[in-house]
């Protein structure tokens, strides 16, 4: 085995060098975490907020350890420099893609793209970044539940903010599926519990969309490319319920 | 988890929610968040209390100690309030001297306790013009989840009422005795959200909020302090109608710090 | 330490070693630590320690403020270690002392040694240390408090850091000094180890000890350290299996 995210090698031992649970994909040993700020990923998408407007870029807090900016080339506006003003103003929200992440820890962001822009409606609710996952579900499971089940439109960062929008109801539910999956989506029956709850409240709204909202839906809820380990859980979709021990080695 | 997101369509999904009588969190606009009092919580102290006012935490501690009057109340003794919004307690703070934040903090719940004559000073007075007990009342903040005041005062006046006075440390008696707590201030704060005020405002709705009122009441009815705060405005209808909400929130938490516990 | 010989020195070891609350001279007191214990911090803990009570929160990595800190190569590791005003007998004026400065320096650089902090070039991670209630060994406390914190933020380490003090009183050589013991003993020797390697990342050391007193005293450490490591990695178990962790 050799040593993967989340650990390190001393000689011919690997060690976890974050509070995780070891998923081992043979020949590589990787931790997987449990806790943290978002780490960027080349192809994530993301939502950010505008922390300041320069004279050709943004800037954008992405709740990654840096401060990301969006280039004005990187949008669809035409944006002549110092106009940046008139396009994003600070307190924005924008759902963007990682593009690239250099070894200074300098995050490169695109809004080109399909459903990428401007956020407009609804509002943003904030989970674990560890619980992405979770919320997506084996291959989309979790959250095509949620969706149907509520009527909700749904953008998922993989920064652990999802963009909710919808009736009021709609996002009261949704918000609390979420809030249900961040606390306890490391324990075992989260689906069943997140249904449970679904249908419970399902009297209270009828599964409307609002055909103004884009679509961005569906994409958003393909796995991460990077790791392939997007729910890296046995025979359930409940994770990695029976591995969920923080990591052997030294947490 | 730290990610204070200051987004702007959370300030929208808040006003719009409170427009229709509802908050993120799923409270009514008079609903205040669940309130648990653990009084003696640090034992180095002569008296303690720690609050727990939803995600807020904020821990007071109370110490006596002999020292001079002030030459203009020879008689009474010195009750000083002190708030810590250590860098602990919320990504916004940040380590240094303290912030016009922590000093409102600090003065409005030094009125309530003040105006209240939460305790009786003279009272505190050993030896006229000369040596009186000085009481230090520090509120040390250690999660900030919003409504900072009212959680300070709950937690001062908390620790107030189980303290002791130490005269056995200092030589000036056999044996200890529990400090009087004479009135009871509760400090209540409310936000504007567009057309509705709500109370025990949560960070996200402060942020979104149009002005803070906060009021100070007693046991007898008696308003005893009041703070406008933030950008924003208040009716004198406004103001009448939150007096009558602060005196009934007021009532139900004076008993929690009064005796700890949890109310919600 | 105290001046020995002074008035009311309490009877710090009994005639069959027993110490002077009761425990053998290896004993740590009773630790309880919870992970997770604040909201709004990355990561968090707080510890109760013997009859000390204190809170650790981590921030970052974030953005470094002010700028000029910032480090093109890793991270910067910000400490501080602070006391609540009423966290000792005689109120303490708020804000950072020399006492207190000196051991946020030691405790921060005892976490630079660990943190892997070249995977976040020109940012900051924040360690805050909050001591409510002390009652000797406060920067073990804290160090262990923090350490837990930063693992509940995710941050990646060599290691957790377990922090313990050796002392000698009326002679001997004792784990774990509680007040009396550190106010009229012999020496006090605080140390952090990196359980992997088995090395000290945090040493000090006041009083008087011979060689060999010194020897005992790092070998009866570097054990508590491992006692103390267990328990750290208890709470993080406890706090993932549990679902989101409990208050202080």
């Amino acid at each position: 085995m050799r040593p993967g995210r989340g650990t390190y090698r001393v000689g011919d031992t690997i060690y976890a060098s974050i509070l995780g649970y070891y998923d081992p994909r043979p020949p590589v040993a990787q931790v997987i975490p449990l806790a943290g700020r978002y780490i960027p990923r080349p192809g994530d998408t993301v939502i950010g907020t505008v922390t300041d407007a320069q004279g050709t870029f943004w800037l954008l807090d992405v709740g990654a350890p840096r401060w990301a900016p969006l280039h004005i080339t990187g949008t669809p506006w035409k944006v002549e420099v110092g106009e940046t003003q008139r396009y994003l103003h600070v307190g924005d929200a924008v759902l963007v893609r990682v593009e690239s992440l250099d070894p200074t820890g300098r995050i490169g962001v695109t809004m080109l793209g399909e459903g990428l822009g401007k956020l407009d409606g609804g509002t943003i609710v904030t989970i674990s970044p560890a619980k992405v996952p979770r919320v997506i579900g084996r291959r989309g499971s979790m959250i095509e539940t949620i969706t149907r089940m509520t009527g909700a439109e749904v953008a998922i960062g993989q920064n652990g903010r999802i963009w909710v929008s919808g009736t009021p109801d709609a996002i009261e539910r949704v918000s609390e599926a979420l809030r249900m999956i961040d606390e306890e989506g490391h324990r075992r029956g989260l689906t069943q519990r997140v249904e449970g709850y679904l249908t419970a409240t399902s009297a209270r709204a009828p599964p409307l969309i609002d055909p103004r909202l884009p679509s961005v839906v569906q994409r958003l809820h393909e796995p991460r490319a990077a790791d392939g380990a997007e729910e890296p859980a046995g025979p359930d979709d409940d994770g990695p319920s029976s591995s969920a021990e923080p990591s052997s080695h030294e947490y | 988890m730290s990610d204070t997101l200051s987004a702007e369509i959370l300030t929208s999904h808040i006003l719009d929610l409170a427009h229709s009588g509802k908050r993120v969190d799923g409270r009514g606009p008079d609903d205040y968040r669940p309130v648990r009092i653990e009084p003696g919580f640090v034992a180095s102290a002569d008296g303690s209390a720690l609050v727990h006012l939803g995600d807020t935490k904020v821990l007071a501690g109370v110490k006596l100690e002999p020292g001079k009057p002030f030459p203009d109340t020879p008689n009474a003794g010195v009750l000083t309030t002190n708030a810590e919004l250590v860098p602990l307690s919320s990504p916004m703070f940040e380590p240094g001297p303290p912030t016009p934040t922590a000093i409102e903090v600090s003065r409005v719940v030094d009125r309530a306790i003040r105006a209240a004559e939460t305790i009786d000073l003279t009272k505190l007075c050993i030896t006229p013009g000369e040596k009186t007990w000085v009481c230090y009342v520090d509120l040390h903040v250690l999660d900030h989840g919003g409504n900072l005041i009212d959680a300070a005062l709950l937690a001062g006046v908390s620790a107030l009422a189980h303290t002791t006075q130490p005269l056995v440390r200092f030589g000036l008696g056999a044996a200890d005795v529990p400090l009087e707590v004479d009135h009871f201030p509760i400090e209540c704060t409310f936000v504007r959200l567009g057309d509705t005020i709500v109370v025990d405002p949560t960070v996200d709705e402060e942020r979104a909020g149009q002005g803070r009122l906060t009021i100070a009441t007693d046991e007898v009815g008696r308003i005893v302090a009041m703070q406008k705060g933030r950008v924003g405005a208040f009716s004198p209808d406004d103001v009448k109608e939150l007096v009558d909400r602060a005196f009934r929130h007021g009532d139900r938490l004076r008993s929690l710090a009064r005796g700890g516990g949890t109310g919600a | 330490m105290g001046t020995v010989g002074a008035k009311d020195v309490p009877v710090l070891m009994s005639p069959d070693g027993l110490r002077i609350d009761g425990r053998r001279e290896d004993e740590i007191r009773p630790i309880r630590i919870v992970a997770g214990a604040l909201r709004q911090a990355d990561g968090s803990a707080f510890v109760e320690w013997g009859h000390n009570k204190v809170m650790a929160a981590v921030y970052g990595p974030r953005e470094v403020h002010p700028r000029h800190l910032q480090e093109n190569h890793k991270a910067i590791v910000q400490c501080r270690y602070n006391m609540a005003a009423f966290s000792v007998d005689e109120r303490k004026r708020p804000g950072l002392d020399r006492r207190s400065q000196e051991i946020s320096k030691v405790i921060g650089e005892a976490f630079e040694s660990v943190v892997f902090a070249e995977e976040f070039p020109r940012t900051s991670i924040d360690v805050y240390i909050e001591v409510l209630q002390a009652n000797a060994g406060t920067r073990c406390a804290g160090l262990v408090a923090a350490s837990v914190a930063l693992a509940d933020a995710g941050i990646p380490m060599v290691d957790l850091l377990p922090a313990v003090a050796v002392g000698k009183v009326a002679g001997e050589i004792v784990l774990d000094l509680k007040k009396e013991e550190d106010n009229y003993g012999e020496a006090d020797l605080p140390m952090a180890l990196v359980p992997q390697s088995g090395r000290l990342v945090l040493l000090q050391m006041e009083g008087h000890l011979t060689r060999e007193e010194l020897a005992k005293a790092l070998d009866l450490g570097v054990q508590g350290c491992r006692e103390v490591h267990a328990k750290m990695k208890e709470a993080l178990r406890t706090r993932y299996a549990e679902g989101d962790g409990g208050a202080a």
